[in-house]
């Protein structure tokens, strides 16, 4: 246990000695999404009746910022580590690939959990979001921090350069956060893209997310779990069997 | 005798570069064993595969009789490594690396001993410092250090003093010189041979993947080309009965003659003597550990495995 603790510790305080730019940072930004977004579209929109478009922002920024800071950092800590050298003195001690796993995805989810709650507490000077069932609020943000930590683990493990890993953020992360349904209820699309967004599992964690604050989804939430919790058993089951079979990490 | 590390026909295949090609041999427990060989002989990935950070394609090796696959935890924690290349974290000081090492291995509350590796490493004063502001030097200790933390019974050294001054090199050596009077088993890579002959009691050489030789220190050194005699005469031409023994002139005047023994001497300066030649300087020379290294490195040797 002491070999999971102390690198769990280890990748907390990688990311807290930096704080300004991994926590408040991506706080901040949210805030200027929600500040210009609320400022044009609040008495334009209302995507569920009884709903204002910033409450109804407000949880879906908190979960994409919560989603691409757990992704961050495994992801970046993994390609320094690399890019360094350093990642033997990881490898060349007696961790397991269970306690590797654990540590670097525990310590990212903890990060996309600080900065969402951050991003969401500062957005309550602008509009206060119900909170209709909390239990669901939590589960969706467990299981999206785990499931991008855990894509942030295969990305730094399967990159070799920064530039490889910014493709893998701004070309699938980017994408698929953005169109899930952050900014908008997928109702309000024509119905191909309703579709498209349909088979975005980002779409599950934001909508069922959202359900947890106000009741009213575009997707049941238990469909949204059942696709989630999918996803995040078999990234599991993948990231596990990479780490395990030493994948890029050992020649 | 019981063994530290065993390598048992390794063989590690890159593409088709075969890096290592079935390497057999035993680093006995309490040596200080030095493995020799030109860049790209497979020193480091032998070390790598020793470490688990590179998996064979066919062998076996152990440390302290755990196999360093099937009870990779168990061997792990048998060596420490000093990789060659000079890697840092730059986000933590020299404690909180050393700590997190520990920690790594399981251990705790480890400060006692990484407080004495730090003065026996002259680091103490840097404890505090980031890994960041330290000299190539004291990042190379730090290094050292770090695969001390955890007491392994055997330490591996892959190139340590490369670029590191003087002062360092004695403190390291004295340090590592200690350990090894301890009882822990040293393996050293280096490219200083005179460091190799001065601290090691056996000796690998690797050429090529393969290893070319496995002796102790001074049947190795016996091996080599006999001492040479070198004389300043008065006259330029040799006796005929010596003129076989010439190997060569020195371009300050000096005469090279070959010398099996020391016995050889007397009768060497008697002839000269006896053909009223003085002697006006006189030096011998012994084969050091760099010209055997030389020698065997140019000579296609049979392979030992």
């Amino acid at each position: 246990m002491t070999g999971f603790y102390t690198l769990f510790y280890k990748e907390i305080l990688r990311f807290w000695k930096v704080s300004f730019q991994t926590v408040a940072a991506p706080v901040l930004t949210s805030l200027l999404y929600l500040l210009v977004f609320a400022h044009v579209l609040d008495a334009h929109v209302e995507p569920y009746p009884g709903v204002r478009y910033t409450a109804f922002l407000i949880p879906g920024l908190a979960m994409m910022t919560l989603l691409q800071n757990a992704f961050a950092n495994t992801s970046s800590s993994l390609i320094q580590s690399k890019i360094t050298g350093n990642i033997v003195y990881i490898l060349l001690p007696p961790l397991s690939h269970l306690e590797f796993f654990s540590a670097y995805v525990l310590a990212a989810m903890l990060r996309g959990l600080m900065v969402g709650t951050g991003v969401f507490i500062a957005a309550l000077y602008f509009a206060i979001p119900s909170f209709a069932y909390p239990l669901w609020i939590l589960a969706f943000a467990l299981i999206g921090s785990a499931t991008m930590a855990m894509l942030g683990i295969i990305a730094g493990i399967w990159a070799e350069k920064f530039d490889q890993l910014a493709a893998f953020q701004n070309f699938l992360i980017m994408p698929l956060t953005f169109l899930s349904g952050v900014f908008y209820s997928v109702h309000s699309l024509p119905a191909f893209w309703q579709q498209v967004s349909h088979a975005n599992p980002v779409f599950y964690i934001i909508d069922g997310f959202r359900y947890g604050f106000f009741g009213v989804s575009d997707a049941s939430p238990w469909l949204s779990l059942g696709v989630t919790g999918s996803c995040a058993v078999v990234l599991a089951a993948g990231t596990l069997r990479l780490l395990a079979s030493g994948y890029k990490l050992r020649h | 005798m019981t063994i530290a590390i065993r390598f048992a026909g390794i063989s590690k295949q890159y593409g088709t570069f075969q890096a290592l090609n079935d390497v057999s041999f035993n680093v006995a427990e309490g040596d200080f064993f030095a493995l020799l060989g030109p860049n790209g002989a497979g020193k480091t990935t032998l070390i790598s595969i020793l470490g688990g950070l590179t998996h064979a394609s066919c062998g076996e090796v152990t440390v302290m009789g755990h196999d360093v696959q099937r009870d990779y935890r168990q061997a792990r924690r048998a060596v420490g490594i000093v990789p060659q290349e000079l890697v840092f974290d730059p986000f933590f000081t020299v404690r909180e690396t050393l700590q997190f090492q520990s920690g790594y291995f399981g251990l705790r509350s480890n400060d006692d001993w990484i407080d004495e590796i730090l003065a026996n490493l002259g680091l103490s004063e840097k404890a505090d410092t980031n890994m960041r502001a330290l000299s190539g030097g004291m990042k190379r200790r730090v290094m050292v250090a770090q695969a001390l933390v955890h007491r392994p019974p055997v330490i591996v050294l892959d190139e340590p003093t490369a670029g590191v001054d003087v002062a360092l090199r004695q403190t390291l050596w004295a340090f590592i010189r200690r350990l090894n009077t301890d009882g822990h088993t040293i393996v050293l890579t280096t490219h200083y041979l005179e460091e190799a002959e001065e601290l090691c009691n056996r000796i690998a050489m690797l050429k090529q993947g393969r290893l070319i030789a496995l002796e102790e220190k001074h049947q190795l050194m016996n091996r080599g080309r006999s001492r040479s005699l070198l004389l300043k005469l008065s006259s330029d031409t040799l006796p005929e009965s010596l003129q076989g023994k010439l190997i060569g002139r020195t371009d300050d005047g000096y005469l090279e003659l070959k010398l099996p023994d020391c016995s050889a001497l007397e009768q060497i300066l008697a002839t000269l003597g006896n053909a009223g030649i003085s002697v006006r300087d006189i030096q011998i020379s012994k084969p050091d550990l760099e010209d055997i290294f030389l020698e065997m490195m140019q000579t296609p040797a049979p392979s030992l495995s």
